[in-house]
C-alpha cells in the first residue's frame, strides 16, 4: 500500500497527489512513468511521475478526472492508501545542455513537461515554455513553469487568457516572427519538447516538421503492465512497431504516426464508458 | 511363467486408466471454473492399483526433478496420502500445479512401463489427488496446516530472487529451507509469473497457486511485489544492499508478432496482453473488474502451442461463437498437451491447420479480416519438425472480429539490458551454466525460461532447485 501524504486540487477535474514511495523518489527522473492500481478489482493505469522528493521520500502524480479509474482516484482524501504503484518506468528524458529549448505543455500534460523544463534549465538551457489549457481556470502549474522559464507563454481554446488558440498555433507564429522582437525569425531553436493530447503533439510535430527542429514528444498510449511484456502500448515509429512503455515513453515526434495511436487509443471507449456507468450507477454520482 | 509377480501383474493391466472426471464441454465453454474435477478417493485408489510398482521404474527417470513416483502411489494404494504427499515434496514443492500443467504424456508418463502395451499409468492425476486433498483437508479443518511446523525463522545470508515464476519460487523456497534469507522481487502486483498471468483459471485455478504461493512463503520467503528490478533497483544495488548472491528468473516475456500488415490494427492482441487482462486482471468480469477486453464474435488465434490453446478457449468463454485455431503444420507437430488439444476440440475451437496468415485487413482502424495461405509439409527443419511451406494461389480469408497473436516469447530485455555485461545468447536469453545456472557475473545465477527459452513448469522448477544448490554451495566457499 502505498500512502497518499498530501492531495491538493489544482483544478476541478486535476488533482495532485503526494505518495510516499521511498525507492521510487529514490530512483525517478524527469520523463518516467508509474503505473498504479488502486484497488484489487482496478485497471492498472499509467501516470507520469509529476516531481519527486528524494528527502522525504515522496513522489507526485497529476491525474485529470477522464475515466473510471482516474475518478476513483480523485475520490481518495489525504491519509488513504493506493493499493499498488510501480515505477520508475519507461526511459529517462534526454538532459544536457542543447542551447536553446521550446517546452510546451498542453492541458494535464504541463506536469510531465515540468520536471523536465526544470531539468534543463539547470542543465544550462535557455527555455522558453508554452502552455496551455481549455480555459483559464483549467490551466496547471503556471508559477512553477514560471520559475523554470526564461520566457513563458500561456495559451487558452477559449481566449480567456493569454493567446486565444492552440498551443501550436501559437508556436507557429513564434517561430515564424520572434515574438521576443529581436529578429525576424526564430531559427536558433535546438528541440522542441511537447506532451499533451495526442492531437496536440501531432499539431505540434507538423508545425516543427517544416522547419527540421528536432522535436521529442511523450505518448500515452494504452498500457497494462508497463515493462515490455504485453505489446499493449504498441505504437508506430519509423515504420517500426515500438513499445512505448520500454522503447519510449518519449519518441522523435517526426517519425511517430500518430493516426494510429489516436486510433489505438480508442479500442475501449465504450467498454470503459459501460464500466464508467456501472459505477456512477452504484455510487450515484451525478451521470 | 516368468518371475514371481507377474500373473499379479497381468491381472493388474486389465484395470483400465481411471478417466478424469471433467465438467461437460457445452457448459464449461461458458464458464472460467476448472475443466477436470480431479479424482475421487476412489478413483485414486483404483488408478495406483494398476501400477505394477517395477523394479527398474522408469517412469522416475522420465520425470525432470525425479519424484520418487513408485514409492509416492505404492503409498497410496496403502492409503498413506499424507505420506505420499510428503514423498513428492521431496523432490517437487509445486504438486497440486505440476499434477494439473506438466505434459506429462512427454515425461514421466511417456517412460511408464504400462504404456507399451496400455494406458500408462495417469501418474500426474495422483500426484494432483494427493496434492488437492491436503489442501480440501486443512479447508475443512480435518488436518492442520502442515507447513507452520516447517516456518521458520531464516538467520543465514540474504539472496535476492528476480521473477516469482516457478524458477524463482522454488529456488527461493529450497533457499529457505536451507535457513538462507532469501527474498523473491516481482514486477507485477501479483506473484506467480505465468502461473498466474498466463495459463488461465480453467486450467488452473488461481486459489491453488496462491495457496502453493502461501506454502512457499510460510518457509520464510519474503516476496515484494511491484519491483521491476532494472528500473528500481539495479543487480548492483542488490549486492549493495548485503544479497550475497542473485538468482534470475524473469521468464519469457516478450511477445513475437509476425511482422505482416495489419498486426497493429485495434482487436489485435499478443496472446501475452489477451492472457493478462482476462486472468491476472480478470476482465472476464468486467464491468465488475475494470480492466477491459474486445470479446469478438469471431476470434482468430495463431499459433499451436498451450498459450494458442489457452487462448482460443478464453475467447470461446468470452463469448465468442467461432474460434479458429490457425496453425502453420499439422496437428502431429503441435506443441501443446495433448489433453489441451483433445478439450478444444470439444469445446468447439475450429483447427485451420497447415494454414498461415500474410495479411490481417481493417476497417475504420478495427480488424476485420484475416488473410491467410494453406500451407504443406516439406523437408525437416533444425528442430527436426517438417517445414511447412506455403502453396501458392491458396490464399483464403476469414472474417473477424479479435486477432490474438500467439506465435511464441522471447526474453524479456529489461532487466538485462540495465547489465550491460552480462553475457545473453544471440536471442537474447542469459548464458548459464547448465545445473548451476552461473552467469558470467560472480553471484549472479539464472534459470527458468529466461535461459532455456520459452519451456515447461517442471523444467524452470528444476532449475530454480539446482540453482538453489549451487548458490549454496557459492555461499559456503566464496569458490565461484
Ligand atoms: C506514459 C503515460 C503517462 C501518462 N501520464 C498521465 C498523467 O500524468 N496524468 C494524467 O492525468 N494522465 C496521464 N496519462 C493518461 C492516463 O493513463 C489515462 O487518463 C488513464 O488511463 C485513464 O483511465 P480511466 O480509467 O480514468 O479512464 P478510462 O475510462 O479508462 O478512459 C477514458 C478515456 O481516456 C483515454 N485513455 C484510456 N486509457 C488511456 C491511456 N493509458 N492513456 C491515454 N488515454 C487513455 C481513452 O480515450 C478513454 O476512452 C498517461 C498515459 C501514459 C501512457
Ligand atoms: C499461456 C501459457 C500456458 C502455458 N502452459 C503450460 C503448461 O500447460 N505446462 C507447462 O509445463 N508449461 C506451460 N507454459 C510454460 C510455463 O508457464 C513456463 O515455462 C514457466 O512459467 C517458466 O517459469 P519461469 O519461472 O522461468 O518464468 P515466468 O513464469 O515467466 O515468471 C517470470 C516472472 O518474472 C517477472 N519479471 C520479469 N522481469 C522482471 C524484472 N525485471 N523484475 C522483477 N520481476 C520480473 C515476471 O513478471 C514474472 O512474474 C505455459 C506458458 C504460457 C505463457
Ligand atoms: S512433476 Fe510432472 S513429470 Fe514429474 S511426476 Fe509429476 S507430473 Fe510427472
Ligand atoms: S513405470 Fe509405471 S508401472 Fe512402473 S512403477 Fe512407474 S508408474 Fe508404476
Ligand atoms: S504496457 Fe505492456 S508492453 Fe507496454
Amino acid at each position: 500500500m502505498y500512502k497518499i501524504i498530501k492531495k491538493e486540487k489544482l483544478t476541478e477535474d486535476i488533482d495532485r497527489f503526494y505518495i510516499k514511495a521511498p525507492l521510487i523518489a529514490e530512483k525517478a527522473k524527469p520523463g518516467q512513468f508509474a503505473v498504479i492500481r488502486i484497488n484489487e478489482e482496478g485497471e492498472r493505469i499509467p501516470l507520469t511521475i509529476a516531481d519527486y522528493d528524494r528527502k522525504n521520500g515522496t513522489i507526485s502524480l497529476v491525474s485529470m478526472r477522464v475515466g473510471k479509474t482516474t475518478t476513483l482516484l480523485s475520490g481518495l482524501k489525504q491519509g488513504d492508501s493506493i493499493q499498488d504503484v510501480v515505477g520508475p518506468l519507461g526511459n529517462a528524458s534526454e538532459i544536457k545542455n542543447f542551447g536553446k529549448v521550446i517546452c510546451i505543455g498542453g492541458g494535464v500534460g504541463i506536469a510531465p513537461v515540468f520536471p523536465i523544463t526544470r531539468e534543463l534549465k539547470r542543465a544550462g538551457n535557455y527555455i522558453i515554455s508554452i502552455i496551455g489549457a481549455r480555459s483559464k481556470n483549467l490551466l496547471i502549474l503556471k508559477e512553477e513553469m514560471e520559475n523554470v522559464s526564461d520566457e513563458l507563454y500561456i495559451c487558452s481554446d477559449d481566449g480567456s487568457t493569454g493567446y486565444h488558440g492552440f498551443v501550436s498555433g501559437f508556436l507557429k507564429e513564434y517561430l515564424d516572427k520572434d515574438l521576443s522582437g529581436n529578429k525576424d525569425k526564430e531559427t536558433s531553436i535546438a528541440r522542441v519538447i511537447a506532451i499533451g493530447p495526442a492531437q496536440m503533439m501531432a499539431a505540434v510535430a507538423e508545425v516543427t516538421r517544416s522547419s527540421c527542429i528536432k522535436t521529442i514528444v511523450s505518448l500515452n498510449s494504452v498500457m497494462v503492465d508497463g515493462t515490455g511484456m504485453c505489446g499493449a502500448c504498441r505504437v508506430e515509429v519509423n515504420g517500426k512497431t515500438k513499445f512505448v512503455c520500454v522503447d519510449g515513453p518519449e519518441f522523435d515526434a517526426h517519425q511517430v504516426n500518430f493516426n494510429l495511436l489516436l486510433s489505438r487509443q480508442k479500442i475501449y471507449c465504450d467498454d470503459e464508458g459501460v464500466c464508467f456507468d456501472l459505477y456512477k450507477h452504484k455510487c450515484r454520482l451525478p451521470q | 511363467m516368468a518371475k514371481g509377480i507377474s500373473k499379479k501383474e497381468l491381472k493388474k493391466e486389465k484395470i483400465p486408466r481411471v478417466a478424469m472426471p471433467e465438467q461437460d464441454p457445452e457448459k464449461r465453454s461458458g464458464n472460467f471454473n476448472e475443466v477436470t474435477l480431479g479424482y475421487t478417493e476412489e478413483d485414486a485408489l483404483r488408478e495406483a492399483s494398476r501400477c505394477i510398482q517395477c523394479k527398474n521404474p522408469k517412469c522416475i527417470k522420465g520425470c525432470p526433478v525425479e519424484i520418487d513416483i513408485k514409492e509416492f502411489i505404492k503409498l497410496i494404494r496403502e492409503k498413506k496420502f499424507d505420506e505420499a504427499l510428503e514423498k513428492i515434496r521431496e523432490k517437487n514443492g509445486l504438486p497440486a500445479i505440476c499434477g494439473r500443467v506438466c505434459p506429462q504424456e512427454d515425461q514421466c508418463e511417456k517412460e511408464c512401463i504400462l504404456g507399451i502395451k496400455d494406458d500408462p499409468v495417469a501418474i500426474g492425476r495422483l500426484e494432483r489427488y494427493v496434492a488437492d486433498r491436503e489442501m480440501r483437508h486443512i479447508a475443512e479443518g480435518i488436518k492442520k496446516c502442515a507447513w507452520s511446523k516447517v516456518t521458520k525463522k531464516c538467520t543465514k545470508e540474504k539472496v535476492a530472487v528476480i521473477g516469482s515464476g516457478p524458477a524463482g519460487l522454488v529456488c527461493a523456497a529450497e533457499l529457505a529451507k536451507m535457513g538462507y534469507r532469501a527474498t523473491i522481487f516481482e514486477a507485477l502486483h501479483k506473484p506467480g509469473g505465468v502461473l498466474v498471468y498466463g495459463i488461465p483459471e480453467f486450467r488452473l485455478p488461481k486459489e491453488i497457486v496462491l495457496k502453493e504461493i502461501e506454502y512457499v512463503k510460510s518457509l520464510g520467503v519474503k516476496i515484494e511485489v511491484n519491483m521491476v528490478i532494472g528500473k528500481i533497483l539495479t543487480i548492483d544495488d542488490l549486492f549493495k544492499n548485503g544479497f550475497k548472491a542473485i538468482f534470475v528468473s524473469t521468464g519469457a516475456g516478450l511477445p513475437y508478432f509476425m511482422g505482416i500488415p495489419g498486426e497493429n490494427l485495434n482487436g489485435v492482441y499478443s496472446a501475452n496482453e489477451y492472457l493478462t487482462r482476462s486472468n491476472l486482471m480478470k476482465a472476464y468480469k468486467f464491468p465488475e473488474c475494470d480492466t477491459p477486453i474486445v470479446k469478438g464474435l469471431r476470434v482468430a488465434v495463431i499459433g499451436g502451442g498451450n498459450v494458442a490453446l489457452d487462448s482460443a478457449r478464453t475467447a470461446k468463454r468470452l463469448g465468442a461463437e467461432k474460434v479458429y485455431l490457425i496453425y502453420r503444420r499439422s496437428e502431429e507437430e503441435m506443441p501443446a498437451r495433448d489433453e489441451e488439444i483433445e478439450h478444444a476440440r470439444e469445446e468447439g475451437i475450429e483447427f485451420q491447420l497447415l494454414a498461415n496468415p500474410v495479411e490481417i485487413a481493417g476497417r475504420n482502424g478495427w480488424v476485420n479480416k484475416i488473410r491467410c495461405i494453406r500451407m504443406k509439409l516439406g523437408e525437416p527443419d533444425d528442430s527436426g519438425r517438417r517445414r511447412p511451406v506455403p502453396i501458392e494461389g491458396s490464399e483464403f480469408e476469414i472474417e473477424i472480429d479479435v486477432a490474438v497473436m500467439a506465435i511464441g516469447q522471447g526474453p524479456n530485455p529489461l532487466l538485462a539490458s540495465s547489465v550491460p555485461d552480462l553475457n545473453l545468447t544471440r536471442w537474447g536469453n542469459i548464458k548459464a551454466e547448465a545445473v548451476t545456472g552461473k552467469t558470467n557475473i560472480r553471484g549472479v545465477f539464472a534459470g527458468g525460461d529466461i535461459v532455456t527459452g520459452a519451456a515447461t513448469v517442471i523444467l524452470a522448477m528444476g532449475a530454480g532447485k539446482s540453482a538453489a544448490a549451487a548458490i549454496d554451495e557459492y555461499i559456503r566457499t566464496g569458490i565461484w
